[in-house]
Order: C-alpha cells, then structure tokens, then sequence
C-alpha cells in the first residue's frame, strides 16, 4: 500500500539561514531557497536562503549552487561531474521541475530560484539523494547485448544505418533519474515499478536489431507492476533534459507486448 | 595511533582497479574474465566518469571508408608524438586497435554504420594514409558524436553482466606501499558514512584520469584532479611528462565545454575576425585537421596578432554552417546542442565561438606497455613497481608522447585496460595469500586525513584552488617563456605554502563533499608544480610545448622524457630518460626523426 503521511523526520522546519548581500552597491541580485538536510545533525530539513550577484555568476543553475560553495557556505553538498549536460551527476529539482542543473539557465526563472532534491528519494544529505535502487533496477533489466549467434571471428556484426537509427532517441540517455522521479507511479511504488528511465533502457535493447533476446526481455517486462504502473501521466517526457521520450518507448513496449498475443 | 580512532574494514582481492571511467572499467571486465578476484573502487558513479563526455571517435584502422593500414596509424601517432612517443607501445597500441574496436561492437556499442552496415569512421587530426603522403585517413570510428557516452555505458554494461564488484563513491586516500616498494593495496574513504576501507590487493591499477582541473578554464569535469598521480607522487615515485599538457583548439568560448575535432573532421573550419580560413597558412596540407598542437598555437598566433573575433577579440570562430543540416543531425546531433546551450549558437547558420582549452595530460605515471608502472632504483637502474599498474590518461606509457591525436584516446583506454589485466592474469595467482600490510603506511594515510578533518586555519579550498588555477593559466598554457614560467613557480610555491592555513566549514563524516574537494586540492598542488618545473626545464618546443623562447625541436638534447619527484616539502626533483625508438617487432620499421610538418 502506497504510504501517503511523510514521514516525521522529513517535514521542513523553520530554522533554515538567510545570507544576504551586505553591499547596496550590487543590484543585480538574485535569490536562492536551497534544501538541506544534515543527516548527521539531528535536526530536520531546512531551506537555506542565498543571495547571488548575478553579475558575478555563470549563467547555469549549477554555476550559482557552486558559486555558493565556493564563496558562502562549504558544507552545501551535491552531485556535480561534467558541467555540460552528459554525465548526469546533477539531477535536481529546480523551480519545481526535475533537470540538469548545469544545462539549466538561472535566466528561466522568475523569481526565487528554489531547488530540491530529486522528489519522493531517500535524502543522503542536502541535494544528494541515494541512487542505490534506480541502480539496481537498471542491472535487472539486464541491459546488455544478448545474442546466441556468435559474432563473427574479426569483424563487426553488420547492422544498416536503418537499423542503428532505431536506437535513436534513447542510447543518449544519462541515467540522471529526472524522469523517474517525476512519476508519481514511480513515487508511489518506486520498488516494484521500473520507471520511465530503466524501461527506456529496456526499450533500447529491445530495438537494438543485433539483439536476440527480445521475447524474454518482453516476458520480463510483462509485469503488471514492473511496467503496468505506467498510466501514462507523462511528467516524464515533459522534464527529460535531453529531450528525450520516455513515455514513447513505454508505449512502444506495451504495443509489442499487445501484438504478441494477437 | 590513528587507525585506532578511525572505523576501518578491510578487503582482500586479487586485483583492485581504482578508477571506474574507459580504462578503469575495460581493466576490471578483463580480470573478472581472467578468473581474477577484482574489486573497481571509483569516487563517482560509473557512467559519470570524464570518459562519458569524449565525443569524436575511436581509432584503429579497420579500413571500412577507404584503404587502411595499422602502420600508418603508428606512423602519425609517433609524428603526433613529436616522436616522444615510444615506438614499441605505439606499435602495441595501433596494431590491437581493430581488434579493440571489433571487440567495443560486439559488447554492443552502437557505432554509427556505414551504408554497407560496417562501423562508420571520420577524418580526424594527423589522421592520414601512406605515412603521411596520401589523403586524409577515415581511420576514427564513431557513434554520432556521442562516442565516449556509448563506449562507457557500454563497458558499464559489461561489467553488470559479469559481476563486478564496486564500491562506489569511495575517495582514495593513499597506497600502501610495502618496505621493498612493492604496492599491496590502498586506503580509500566511504563518502556514504566516512569509514576507512583498506584494500589489499596482489595487484593494483591505477585508472584515475587526468588533471585538467589545475587549469582555470578547461574541458574537463570538475572530479579531474588526478588523484592517482598524488597518490603515486606520495609514495615517492616519479611521475613522467608533466609539462605536456594539451589544449584543444576548439572549447567553447567561456564555457569551456568541448567541440569535437570530428566538427572539422566532417568539413567544418576555423576562421579569424578577416574570415580568413587561416589554417591554410600554418599547416598547407592538413588544413584545419593539422595536430591539435598545431591547430591550438596557430589560433593563439592569430588572436596575440590581434586578428581574434568577438568584443574583445580574444578568440576564434568554427564554421560549421556550410554543411549539410542532415549531417550535422546525423554525425554532431550531441555538439550542436552544447553550441546552442552554452553559446547560444544555430550551428546550421551562425560560427561557434571557440579558444584552445586545457583538455587532456599526456604526462602521467611512467609505466612500460604491460601497463606495469616503472620507477628507478638507488643506482639509477629502471625497475618495475610491483604490485602496482597504470593506464588510461593517468598513465604515460607512452604512446602519446609529447602530443596526443584525436581518438587515441578512448583507443589508449581499452588497448591498455585490456593489456592490464592480459598482463595480471600472467603474473597473478587467484587467491593467493596477502602478506601483512604495514599499519604505518596506513596511519600516514589517515593522519593526512585527520589533519585536514580537524584543520582550524582560515583559508577554504576554493580560494587556493582559484589562485592555482589562475597562475596555471597565465604561466603554463600554450606559449611559455623562461620568464613567466619562473614567475609562475615563484607564485604557486606560495599558493602550496597556503594550504597549511586549510579549513573545512563541513567536519561531518557522511558525504562530506567540502573535505573530498579539500583532499582533491591537495592532490592538485603537486601535481601543478611538477608541471610547471618540468616545462621551465624543458629548454625546447616539443609537441604540446611550446617556448617562445627555444621555438625549435632539439632531438641532440632533448629527445628524452621527463621524470620529475616531488616531495612532502614541494621539492622537484627532475631526471631523464630515454624515449624507445625501436618498435616492439619486425612487423613495423621504426619512424625515424623528421621535421614535424603538416
């Protein structure tokens, strides 16, 4: 049963910090509310309020996060790695969407910037959520090349461009998790339920022509929680920072799944 | 004294791979195949490795877009080199490289295809045909531009299938060294709950990348610290050519996020603020596709001489709107969303703004082409380390010498992770019994860490780093003189004197990020240092080092690679030795010195 009290410890309390900009020459300011939880503290979340000099930051939400490292407050903690959209270490909540801080403009948002961390995750502390179950899901999926006919000796296995294009639109994923963690079906049953990212990889294998396991991989995701929580609610495709379209490649799956019974 | 205060598990494995990017993971498939107990402890996830963002290809001379040869691809690796590159790793490397990529395809990386349905390869730089005389070599294999992403994920994807261990978000703190300088394994920090974790290992490879972060502007992620070379420079080894650093001609202007060389590769060219194509004159034959060295020193020719685009005209433009739309969706779909993202930039009809940019060491651990990592004995003599290995960007093996091509590298990464563990199944018995571990080496490891932890100066690992970073920029980048290099060292002896006034504002112990950047300082110091006095002692130009000064390669003194120690009082200690001309069989004639000229 899906559990919908937050638990006790999670509810934000009211004793975040304020940094303010001590200097009235600066006008081009811009404010940030920033979740952080110390899970060594004993205390609650909080929301730290931050302001920037926009004049001095770099035009990406992650410039500003690394900013107020740098300059304000050390112990603000979060994933960070290639600063251009590829590795995926920087998934969070911004302005109450899921994306990549670093390809994320501050020039978007109007307002006070507010980032969270990714929703309805274990918080391991500040903007760092445990990853460990979206990992493991995606090693249950087998995401590897499965075949039965040997490749040959010293060669490629062929495959036409027609055929390599099919991978299209979803070998570029990066495993940030934005799209999961957008689902509410995923919030609610996270651990039986694979998630738009993990079924996208799934999809990718079944479309990749040299692939030979296609009927158990089908058999597989032929689950009425592993893939069927999948109500096609789509916060997936809309918050996908690489463009890419999750819920397509659902669809796709639970059409190959129909077309094998007829 | 210390390990007592400290919660510490230990761990017993055949082999330990620190590192899990190109290298680090193709090592671990490769013992995990051999029957080998292997552990692959990384500090970041696996997929988020720098590997991930590499973006032109991979290259080996398959011969799928015209005629191809291994040997020609040595031969441009060794010109590429400067020839400071040794011969018989080269020949190593070229020769496994079809089989390397052959084997990349059957694990499943989806390689861009060729009509035929063969693995598709672009024109890259120094990439040619007949040694240098015929056209142009296709000789870089690809998937899109996306060729590092689909390589990693791919080798991540391996490493499930055959059950790897790995501990991940571990920061390694240092080796332990046994009396007789044999390595028997290494200390590393959990960031999940701060414990310590010793690793004792039969064998330990060292794939921990690059450096580039010593730079202020660079295409590297920010975990590019090279953390391994510390670590190897702590225990009192040498580290090899660490004044070779390169920049490639093409980082975006500000950003500094990387435009693959494959942009030239299909058509694309740099022009100045006169809309000259000035490649023309520095480099006749190869145009644009010249050696990035090359290509990097002609665009800071042309901005110093005042020909630069832009308000401040201070950097280039690369042209890629005269190309087909359709190739660019299909070959550079990834870098003309970064153009668009970081530069706002419609590739299809406007220039991308573009500068050299800090991008890969050819310097790193000095190891032989079995990966094992070598150091010199009291009387001067080469001997092996044992116990311990390096490979990928960390490692100076070297077939890069003193300039890298374009595609080498992800090529570098699975020749030698492959080599590694064919090289530790030979020398390995599974299972066999761990000698005890000295509990100094470890009390040294966790001292360093306590003292950091407790630390109560008043200076935060951001501001040393900046000040680092920026003296690197200005005293150590694509031109050098005696006279900012000596003013460089003056400046960052300074700086590493200012990290005895460290502190932390974060001193818990779960994923305590202020600390591992504190520690990753620490590791970037040395590592700085060794750089710039290895290139003001350098007394020439050579590859990706270039003197105003000495303008002139001189192969009577300076064909030669340098080994530089540093020690706990930032001390340099630098030697000398020689680069192997002979390649390693009958199968290839050895290169022999030219003038470089493209």
């Amino acid at each position: 049963m899906a559990e919908f009290r937050l638990p006790k410890n999670s509810k934000i309390n009211k004793k975040g910090k304020i940094y303010k900009i001590d200097d009235d020459s600066v006008k081009n300011i811009k404010t940030f509310k920033i979740y952080r939880y110390d899970p060594e503290g004993g205390n609650n979340p909080s929301i730290d309020t931050y302001e920037i000099n926009m004049d001095e930051c770099g035009p990406m939400i992650l410039d500003a996060i690394i900013k107020i490292k740098n300059e304000i407050d050390q112990s603000l903690t979060f994933r960070r790695s290639c600063r251009e959209g590829i590795c995926g270490s920087c998934s969070m909540n911004i302005d109450g969407t899921n994306t990549l801080a670093c390809i994320k403009p501050i020039s978007e948002i109007k307002g006070d910037v507010k980032i969270y961390p990714l929703p309805h995750m274990e918080v391991v502390k500040d903007l760092v959520p445990d990853m460990r179950n979206f990992y493991a899901q995606y090693e249950s999926i087998k995401p590897w090349l499965k075949t039965d006919t040997v490749a040959p000796a010293n060669e490629e296995r062929l495959q036409s461009p027609e055929d390599r294009d099919k991978v299209n639109g979803f070998y570029e994923c990066v495993l940030c998790a934005c799209c999961s963690t957008s689902c509410p079906s995923y919030w609610w049953n996270g651990d039986k339920y694979l998630g738009p990212a993990i079924l996208l990889q799934a999809y990718r294998w079944i479309v990749d022509s040299r692939d030979e396991y296609t009927g158990e991989r089908l058999d597989d995701l032929d689950d009425s929680f592993k893939l069927y929580r999948c109500h096609t609610i789509m916060n997936c495709t809309k918050t996908c920072p690489k463009g890419l379209n999750p819920a397509k490649a659902i669809a796709e799956i639970k059409k190959l799944l129909i077309q094998r019974t007829v | 004294m210390t390990s007592k205060a400290y919660n510490i598990t230990y761990h017993e494995y055949d082999v330990v791979v620190v590192g899990a990017g190109g290298s680090g993971l193709r090592a671990t498939l490769g013992m995990a195949e051999a029957g080998l107990s292997t552990a692959c402890v990384t500090k970041v996830f696996p997929t988020r490795s720098h590997t991930v963002a590499a973006q032109g290809g991979i290259s080996a001379a398959l011969g799928n877009v015209g005629n191809d040869d291994w040997r020609w691809h040595a031969y441009d690796t060794v010109k590429g080199s400067d020839w400071l590159g040794d011969q018989d790793a080269i020949e190593y490397m070229c020769k496994n490289a079809p089989a390397s990529v052959i084997e990349l395809e059957h694990y499943g990386v989806p390689f861009s295809r060729t009509k035929e349905g063969k693995i598709y390869q672009r024109a890259f730089g120094g990439m040619t045909t007949e040694y240098g005389e015929g056209k142009a070599a296709q000789r870089t294999c690809a998937a899109a531009d996306r060729t590092g992403h689909a390589i990693l994920h791919s080798l991540y994807q391996q490493a499930l299938k055959n059950n790897a261990n790995f501990f991940i978000e571990y920061f390694a703190l240092d080796l332990i060294m046994d009396d007789d300088g044999s390595c028997r394994g290494m200390v590393a920090l959990d960031l999940n709950d701060g414990t310590i974790h010793v690793f004792k290992s039969q064998m330990l490879i060292i794939a921990t990348g690059g450096y580039g972060r010593v730079y202020f502007s660079a295409t590297s992620a920010h975990t590019c610290t090279g953390d391994g070379n510390a670590m190897v420079a702590r225990a009192g080894l040498p580290l090899q050519d660490m004044e070779f650093v390169q920049f490639h001609p093409t980082g975006i202007y500000g950003a500094g996020c990387l435009i693959t060389e494959g942009a030239r590769g299909e058509g694309g060219y740099l022009v100045n603020s006169e809309g000259e194509r000035f490649m023309e004159r520095y480099a006749p034959s190869a145009k644009d596709l010249a050696s990035r060295d090359v290509v990097s020193r002609a665009m800071t020719m042309e901005i110093n001489a005042g020909r630069g685009v832009g308000k401040g005209k201070d950097h280039i433009f690369l042209h890629l709107n005269h190309l087909d739309p359709e190739i660019l969706n299909q070959r550079l779909p990834g870098i003309s969303e970064t153009a668009k993202i970081f530069a706002g930039v419609d590739v299809t009809s406007q220039p991308i703004p573009v500068i050299p940019t800090a991008h890969y060491n050819m310097g790193g651990i000095p190891t032989n082409y079995n990966t094992e990592v070598i150091t010199y004995d009291k009387s001067g003599e080469e001997k092996v380390v044992e116990g311990l290995m390096a490979i990928g960007e960390a490692a100076c093996v070297s077939v890069h010498g003193a300039n890298r091509l374009g595609s080498n590298s992800l090529l570098d990464l699975v020749v030698f992770g492959r080599a590694a563990a064919l090289r530790a199944k030979e020398i390995v018995k599974p299972n066999s019994h761990h000698k005890p571990i000295s509990e100094s080496a470890i009390d040294r490891a966790l001292s360093r860490l306590d003292g950091i932890l407790n630390a109560k100066g008043d200076l935060h690992a951001a501001d040393i780093r900046l000040k680092m970073q920026t003296i690197m920029q200005k005293h150590a980048a694509v031109f050098r003189t005696e006279e900012t290099m000596a003013q460089g060292i003056g400046k960052l002896s300074q700086v590493m004197g200012e990290f005895d006034h460290i502190t932390l504002k974060d001193r818990g112990l779960v994923w305590n990020s202020d600390l591992v950047e504190t520690l990753e300082l620490q590791n970037m110091l040395p590592q700085a240092m060794v750089t710039i006095k290895s290139a003001y002692n350098r007394k020439e130009s050579r590859g990706a080092h270039a003197r105003d000064d000495f303008e002139e390669r001189d192969d009577k003194n300076w064909l030669k690679h340098t080994l530089s120690w540093i020690d706990e009082d930032h001390n340099v200690d630098i030697k000398y030795r020689d680069v192997v001309m002979h390649p390693l069989t009958n199968e290839m004639k050895s290169i022999p010195l030219k003038k470089r000229v493209y």
